[in-house]
């Protein structure tokens, strides 16, 4: 396809100990190249790490050993120019209407005020928001939320888009149909995107490439290329190998779930 | 929110209507000997307000109460925000400043009489020490709950720590800042009230200590309705913005 | 100890030391305010004596009725009111503003009407104490969640056992802070009324004392009543708090 956008390079990340605790080595060694444009996602048992190396990417923490290169530059503890980030929890701002709220996403970028308002209103229309632009957060519902948040993201035209389970708390509908959005805003966007999720059809439905990590200390078991065109929708999931593809990450998958579920049985 | 109710205001006037009944009620059962009704209160309010000794006491407590309050806020926010930002000390100092609140402050008065004398300066510290507990307790939750997400999204967005403060923190932690500044202003007004009828020669609870000694049950009304219509009046108009800050 | 204790221990030692240090010193003069440590000896000798027993004891009594009367009406109130929303709606703008009012102004006018005795006093502690006991029930029955009380029906539970066995349990801890928010309330108003007229009790004779320059009295009085009041509030808290933690909320 083309060039590496993001390189891992024997990435590992340790957490100093708590009070009273011992150090946890929460990820790696671990090596993954993202290629620009693609759409990547990661798959992998609660507690592998998945979170911790979107931080890593995002430049929101530093790896304790390794190399992390952003667009051929190394990334340590700084969040790099070009990057949004979409977080598991709500993150939209409460005094904020929704309109507001994404104009904050431009706040760093030096641009007219004309093109500001105008990129604000083209990604509220993108994002299907137009009768809430000036709803508060607290009058939407968990996924309009979340659409406010990606489109903070999205205005600033960000060329790599992390996503953090973003879908999470929403509901397998809601799900199924946000999944068909991301994929047309990565479409037209033309941006990397690289999700994190605990659904296995979300991952085989949307990526090109997805890589499978192991329980704790998270490390790529397996990368699946699915090969599908890059004009797909939710409805992929009626292709022949769909199922065999779900098939496959769930077999890798089990096994490390399941040595989680039995450490968690032990108090860990 | 469950606790809420429909026709706030539909509501709030049939209470008040129902308060004046029970007013009326209760004076037509214990009679002239010891009440008044609305309607003479309200009069003697009316006249009251035509002479000058009204406005001189209520110009005592009005300017011992704002002196207490501005007081009470600057300092409520700076020891809120210092114990916010700093975990450990939040952590330990918030139940001792939830137990200082539970305690009669009325009990220290003469502490701070004999510190501060018999002037205006002892009635802003009786004010003051009422105030300063909810404000610090309001703002040191405020600030200590901010939502880490909001941190995370504001580093995500490159923001100088200013600008993080200016554009995220600070309102994130207004609402409940707010509140605590609401149940401040209330709180020191009972307090000034409170240490004028205690031991003051001025103010409105001076005025209401003194009219016991006269028996004079028309002022002890007058004055009473008038502090309740203050305070009850304010109080819902801050209220109001309250809700409005937490956007429902 | 956790350094949370230590903190907190420190804090409070620190505070001690540095009155004992400024009295000792002569910042602070003897005619303000003697130093702690004697103010803690002229307490035990009081106590020993026996001496305003009398008067303690009576404040105990009146804080203990008003907080007995209060706790026990605001419960069946908020009990009730639960039930009756219309009721509950127009009287919720006066549960919202009840506590800016300034209750204590409402003495003068108790005083003419019931004379100068307890009975004042208590009524000014019961009323500012009953209606946190009726927002704080409300609130608690307010958050028994919808499928629990399905689930006493569909186990067939009559409404009493569902009140005794369900309910109640489940509202355990917000009795609990009701508790300790009448108690507290309850203490403000009693003492408080002392200190402004009175003939008897610990407010009372803080407040005699105060006028006769006799510190020694004095202080020790008051440091009792700070004690007993943040004992109360502290006992009460704990007990609060380990209901809470036994659900894993905070």
């Amino acid at each position: 396809m083309s060039a590496a956008q993001v390189t891992l390079r024997g990435v590992t990340k340790v957490f100093p100990a708590g009070a009273g605790g011992e150090p946890v080595h929460a990820l790696g060694p671990i090596d993954i190249e993202i290629r620009k444009g693609e759409f990547f996602a990661v798959v992998g048992p609660s507690g592998c790490g998945k979170s911790t190396l979107l931080e890593l990417i995002a430049g929101l923490t530093p790896p304790t050993l390794g190399e992390i290169e952003f667009e051929g530059r190394v990334i340590k503890d700084t969040v790099p120019d070009g990057i949004g980030v979409v977080f598991q929890e709500d993150a939209c701002f409460s005094w904020l209407n929704v309109s507001e709220n994404i104009e904050f996403g431009l706040r760093q970028k030096i641009i007219a005020t004309e093109e500001k308002v105008r990129r604000v209103a083209a990604v509220i229309d993108m994002m299907g928001l137009r009768d809430f632009a000036r709803s508060y957060p607290a009058q939407l519902s968990g996924g309009m939320r979340q659409r406010v948040c990606i489109a903070r993201t999205i205005v600033a035209e960000p060329r790599l888009i992390l996503l953090d389970e973003p879908f999470g708390a929403l509901d397998q509908q809601t799900r199924l149909l946000m999944g068909d959005e991301m994929l047309r805003l990565w479409r037209e966007t033309g941006a990397t995107v690289f999700l994190i999720t605990h659904a296995l059809d979300e991952a085989a439905m949307l990526a090109d490439r997805i890589v499978v990590m192991s329980a704790r200390p998270g490390q790529a078991i397996d990368l699946v290329e699915t090969g599908w065109p890059r004009d797909r929708d939710s409805r992929i999931v009626e292709r022949e190998n769909f199922g065999a593809m779900t098939s496959r990450l769930w077999k890798t998958l089990r096994e490390e779930s399941l040595k989680t579920m039995g450490r968690a049985g032990k108090g860990a | 929110m469950q606790g809420e109710s429909r026709a706030p205001f539909r509501n709030t006037v049939i209470l008040i209507v129902g308060l004046f009944l029970f007013w009326e009620l209760a004076y037509l059962v214990v009679g002239e000997v010891a009440l008044r009704s609305p309607w003479e209160t309200i009069r003697f309010l009316g006249n009251l307000m035509r002479t000058d000794v009204f406005w001189l006491h209520l110009a005592d407590t009005l300017k011992a109460f704002t002196a207490a309050l501005a007081i009470a806020v600057a300092l409520g926010l700076l020891i809120g925000f210092a114990l916010g930002l700093h975990r450990l000390s939040g952590d330990a100092m918030e139940p001792m400043l939830v137990s200082l609140y539970s305690i009669p402050k009325i009990t220290l008065y003469p502490i701070i009489l004999l510190t501060f004398g018999l002037g205006i300066s002892a009635k802003i510290a009786f004010g003051a020490i009422h105030g300063i507990i909810p404000v610090a307790l309001f703002t040191l939750n405020a600030v200590r709950n901010i939502k880490p997400i909001l941190i995370k999204t504001g580093r995500v967005f490159k923001l100088n720590p200013t600008v993080m403060v200016r554009a995220i923190l600070f309102p994130a932690a207004v609402p409940e800042i707010f509140t605590g500044i609401r149940v401040g202003f209330s709180l020191t007004l009972i307090g000034t009230v409170l240490g004028e009828m205690f031991a003051a020669q001025h103010g409105l609870g001076y005025l209401l200590m003194n009219a016991i000694s006269l028996y004079n049950i028309d002022l002890i009304m007058a004055v009473t309705f008038l502090l309740v219509l203050f305070a009850a009046s304010v109080n819902g108009l801050l209220l109001a913005i309250d809700r409005r800050l937490h956007h429902g | 100890m956790s350094r949370l204790r230590i903190y907190q221990f420190a804090v409070i030692a620190g505070f001690i030391l540095l009155l004992e240090a400024l009295c000792l010193a002569g910042v602070i003069d003897k005619i303000t305010m003697p130093p702690p440590h004697i103010i803690v000896r002229d307490l035990f000798r009081m106590l020993l004596a026996g001496r305003y027993f009398g008067d303690i004891g009576k404040s105990l009594a009146n804080v203990l009725l008003a907080f007995g009367s209060a706790y026990v009406l605001g419960v069946i109130t908020g009990t009730i009111l639960h039930g009756y929303r219309t009721a509950r709606d127009i009287l919720d703008p006066l549960f919202a503003t009840y506590y800016a009012i300034p209750v204590f102004a409402f003495y003068p006018l108790f005083i003419v009407i019931f004379g100068l005795g307890d009975g004042p006093q208590i009524l000014i502690g019961f009323l500012l104490a009953i209606v946190a006991v009726i927002v704080t029930t409300l609130n608690g029955l307010d958050r028994v969640p919808p499928v629990l009380k399905k689930t006493a029906r569909v186990n067939k539970l009559s409404p009493l056992q569902t009140a005794l066995r369900i309910t109640l349990p489940f509202c355990a801890p917000y009795l609990l802070t009701a508790a300790k928010l009448a108690l507290a309330y309850a203490f403000i108003g009693v003492i408080g009324s002392e200190f402004i007229m009175a003939r008897a009790g610990m407010g009372y004779e803080i407040s005699y004392a105060y006028t006769n320059f006799d510190n020694a009295t004095m202080y020790p009085l008051i440091l009792l009543i700070l004690l007993l009041s943040i004992a109360a509030n502290s006992l009460l808290s704990h007990w609060e708090r380990v209901l809470l933690a036994r659900r894993g909320q905070k």
